[in-house]
């Protein structure tokens, strides 16, 4: 044992390495599908007047995405969305916006203009927030597979790359089995 | 351990973000002696929990709410709110730096006192309006109801 200090360091590197493989919360992880919950339907208007219903989805997997325009973390997360509708949408995957903003389309509108947002966007109410469990901080994302159950929720920004696995992971065939 | 308990926490406050969580508590304010005739400054003692911040009364887009106390009409008149210097905060989430408060801060109200002002004891009531959110996550605007004690002397 002539330098005892590069065992040692190597056992911290050990260490830090195992401890890693729990440490990020957000990290792509899917309930199992006999522990996943219908997603509650509801009826709300999209910008132009037409009724969005959670349940025409069905057979897509949806990511469900509460958010407001005065709240900057969301925002952040908007981009991505625009580019998994792009590159998912074809395989059945669809996002779905449900904007909590208490100004409703007055504000919503612009800024899905401004942001050219590709997927559908409604104006959510108390109902629908008190029949996902009170979302009371946003984002909240649920992401629900093709049976329309909720495989996951997020509170708060997830990453990008957690996102965008699980969508992968619930566009998979074997994942409704 | 320091990462497995970070992780902990993270999921301890997910859980709790179903609750209502209060991110600013209003200090009480002590009582206001005011003379008929005069002006007085009143302090508003704001508290910001830890981890979180307010948007400051000129948020950096018009998007964002802005902190807002207002003084409901009654025995004095408010002759103008004065709110601190934002600190301009970078988030992780947020390409600019916001304009923002956090921590402890104080928000100043000028109160005329008008010449046919009852003397005796007496109260102003206002709201002040925020939003709050940590690195990660936004809590819904919220308007509370504040207020002040007032003396007023002859």
């Amino acid at each position: 044992m002539k330098n005892p200090h590069i065992w040692l360091l190597a056992g911290l590197v050990a260490v830090y390495l195992a401890l890693s493989t729990f440490e990020d919360a957000d990290r792509p992880s899917l309930n199992p599908v006999s522990q996943r919950k219908v997603a509650p339907d509801f009826a709300l208007k999209d910008s132009s007047g037409k009724i969005v219903k959670l349940s025409d989805f069905r057979g897509k997997v949806v990511l469900l995405n509460m958010w407001a325009t005065w709240c900057a973390p969301c925002r952040e997360e908007i981009p991505w969305f625009v580019d998994f509708e792009r590159e998912f949408k074809d395989r059945g995957f669809t996002v779905l916006g449900v904007a909590m903003d208490d100004r409703g389309w007055d504000v919503v509108q612009p800024y899905i203009k401004r942001h050219e947002l590709n997927y559908p966007v409604t104006v959510g109410d108390s109902e629908v927030s008190t029949i996902y469990g009170g979302t009371g901080a946003l984002p909240t994302t649920f992401m629900i597979d093709r049976e329309g159950r909720i495989a996951r929720t997020h509170v708060g920004v997830a990453g990008r790359h957690t996102y965008k696995q699980e969508i992968q992971d619930l566009l998979a065939p074997e994942s409704t089995e | 351990m320091i990462r497995i308990l970070a992780v902990l926490s993270i999921g301890i406050a997910s859980v709790s973000f179903g609750q209502s969580i209060n991110a600013l508590t209003v200090a009480p304010a002590a009582p206001l002696r005011a003379k008929v005739g005069t002006t007085v400054e009143a302090k508003l003692q704001l508290q910001v929990r830890s981890g979180y911040h307010v948007q400051s009364n000129t948020p950096s887009d018009p998007y964002l709410i802005a902190l807002k106390l207002t003084w409901n009409a009654g025995p004095l008149e408010s002759a103008g709110v004065v709110y601190p210097k934002p600190q301009m905060e970078k988030y992780s989430f947020s390409d600019k730096p916001l304009s923002v408060f956090s921590g402890n801060f104080d928000v100043d109200t000028k109160f005329k006192v008008p010449a046919n002002a009852t003397p005796g004891p007496t109260a102003v009531t206002g709201k002040l309006r925020y939003q709050a959110c940590n690195d990660n996550m936004c809590l819904p605007p919220k308007t509370v109801d504040v207020k002040l004690q007032v003396d007023i002397a002859r």
